[in-house]
């Protein structure tokens, strides 16, 4: 992230609240992602899929495809009902674009257990975000749900990454 | 770093951070896993730990659990994103610089430096194709000057080693952001509890940990940091972190891993391949050391400034070169960047030229004469006749080494006792 990022304290979130998401998040829309399995959006996908989320791919440029075992629909208001609850939107967009994609969110996904919109790395829409929370839904911007599981529950600290855990407690 | 570890004091940070209660045992030291391979869950989770979709054990070449330990424990206090442990400091200039050089690349470095590391940069480097170019980091045109298109890195030392200059590490890290290239700042012999290279403007920190981090002379290691915030993807010039990787399946690093691309590239390329990797044993030995880090630094500088202000009023003594004191130069600098002290390596020089350095050297009781800094030992050497040895004359001045001076360690004994002895051999020096 960048210095300005790193240094904004609305993009400052408690260890605890981001654990709380990740452990009550079971199923996961993914908007934008990308069948290329090198890219990040699908990297990301695959890894949440590792962890035993259910990922369900947004993307209308191959709307009906399979991506991770999954078919991909074009929209989130298309999702079938019987993937419900969906607890949290994963957002590969830039930052702009975002708003839209918190929009059609709040619009289709709210009574469908809609908890959480998160926005990847770089991507951030403060007036977006806003209009989320005063719905109740909360928002993460400009982090990976990957990075921060791992970061979270171990993984990254056997890689000698910086992980800002410090407890005695026996885990 | 989160906000939860950045409320925390150095105190507890040395103590605590990357250390866990094992969780296989309870332990509460961390174990020494004295291990080379780790079972696969399964085949799923094989694939997923080579593909670098998950991290996890594969062979210690990669990663251990006691050096992954070390690897935080350095990372966080340095305030860094991640951080990769070497076998020696020497290990670590190659790892800090592979993810960013290739042949017919370039690197400008300050003259100011540990002998050991102008000769790996003026000839064992030139192997690989990379091209060094010295240069007195106080001429900051000279600085700009020297860097090029196939300029990759800027690097100096916090405190320089044989001592007695601070560099300008803000000043420096403008004309590196500038030329768009990262500012690599080793940071042995101020530690990070003396001076934070990043706060002013470092991109990556490089140590030896076998100097203060260990302090006990018992283990030899390397550690190089990433602050995470250098845009590898802004200039093109970063090939290795931007354009696909032919050995993870055309993976692009910053792409994939965003603020954590150069310590994953370290870990998945550098070492893997390379394989400077260090031994748990060490890590486990260094982490010890760690834990006492700022008490001993608090003592090492306290021991220093008496020493060097004996040294200064001594009829044999021509001069004190350490920038903890009122007379130095860099004081001012040293206050700024190093304000709890300006760690316990300085030179000074004897009258008698070099004939005297090698009497003073031999009369010794209590110093030992060796080569190395950072021990709890106090140390002294003749750098012109050992470290600095392979260098001509004016590198050997260039760099502080020249025949008339000697460098100290000041280590974390009684300071009358390293008073008395100095005195006893510099009246037989003199004599």
């Amino acid at each position: 992230m960048t210095d300005a990022a790193a240094r904004d304290p609305r993009l400052h979130y408690p260890d605890a609240y981001l654990r709380e998401i990740l452990t009550e998040t079971k199923t996961v829309a993914a908007v934008g992602v990308s069948k290329n399995p090198i890219r990040p959006s699908h990297y990301v996908a695959r890894y949440l899929k590792t962890k035993r989320f259910r990922v369900i791919p947004i993307n209308p440029g191959y709307a009906g495809e399979a991506v991770l075992g999954e078919t991909v629909f074009p929209s989130l208001a298309e999702i079938p009902a019987d993937r419900d609850p969906i607890q949290m939107v994963d957002v590969f967009r830039n930052s702009e674009a975002a708003g839209g994609v918190v929009d059609e969110a709040l619009e289709a996904l709210l009574d469908r257990g809609l908890r959480t919109i998160w926005m990847q790395i770089g991507v951030i829409n403060f007036e977006a975000a806003e209009r989320a929370e005063k719905k109740g839904v909360r928002v993460i911007m400009n982090r990976c749900p990957k990075i921060e599981y791992q970061r979270l529950f171990g993984e990254l600290r056997m890689g000698g990454f910086n992980t800002g855990r410090i407890s005695s407690k026996l885990r | 770093m989160t906000e939860e570890a950045k409320s925390y004091g150095f105190d507890t940070l040395q103590l605590h951070a990357g250390a866990q209660p094992d969780p296989a045992t309870g332990a509460r030291q961390t174990p020494i896993y004295q291990n080379t391979a780790y079972v696969f869950r399964d085949a799923e989770h094989a694939a997923a730990l080579f593909n670098l979709q998950e991290l996890g054990f594969i062979y210690t070449r990669i990663g251990n659990p006691t050096v992954a330990v070390l690897q935080e424990r350095v990372a966080t206090l340095e305030g860094g994103v991640g951080a990769v442990a070497c076998a020696s400091g020497h290990a670590a200039q190659v790892m800090a610089l592979f993810p960013l050089m290739g042949p017919g690349d370039n690197f400008v470095a300050s003259s100011r430096l540990y002998g050991g590391s102008v000769n790996q940069f003026n000839h064992a480097f030139k192997h690989f194709g990379w091209e060094v170019r010295f240069v007195d980091t106080e001429d900051l045109d000279a600085v700009k000057a020297a860097i090029d298109d196939r300029t990759k890195a800027l690097f100096c030392e916090s405190i320089a080693n044989p001592g007695g200059y601070i560099s300008d590490l803000e000043a420096l890290a403008a004309i590196a952001k500038g030329a768009g290239v990262p500012f690599l700042v080793d940071n042995t012999t101020a530690t990070p509890y003396l001076c934070r290279p990043f706060e002013h403007g470092a991109d990556i920190v490089i140590h030896s940990t076998t100097k203060y981090l260990c302090g006990n002379a018992t283990s030899m290691g390397g550690m190089v940091v990433d602050k995470g915030t250098f845009d590898w993807s802004a200039s093109g010039k970063f090939p290795n972190m931007t354009e696909p990787e032919a050995s993870y399946h055309g993976l692009k690093f910053h792409e994939t891993f965003g603020n954590l691309a150069y310590t994953f590239y370290t870990i998945a390329i550098t070492l893997r391949d390379i394989g400077m990797c260090q031994a748990p044993m060490n890590a486990f030995q260094t982490l010890l050391g760690i834990e006492t880090l700022s008490l001993r630094m608090d003592k090492h500088c306290e021991n220093a400034v008496a020493v060097a202000r004996h040294l200064e009023n001594h009829p044999a003594v021509e001069f004190v070169s350490y920038a903890g004191l009122e007379s130095s130069p860099y004081y001012a600098r040293a206050q700024k960047y190093c304000p709890k002290g300006a760690s316990s390596i300085f030179t000074f020089g004897v009258k008698g030229g070099y004939d005297a350095c090698v009497k003073l050297v031999d009369s010794l009781e209590l110093f030992s004469h060796l080569a190395n800094l950072g021990d709890a030992r106090s140390l002294i050497i003749h750098s012109a006749s050992t470290t600095h040895r392979q260098l001509t004359p004016e590198q050997q001045t260039a760099a502080g080494a020249g025949p008339e001076v000697v460098r100290l360690s000041i280590g974390l004994e009684t300071a009358a006792d390293l008073i008395a002895d100095l005195d006893q051999a510099l009246a037989q020096a003199a004599g």
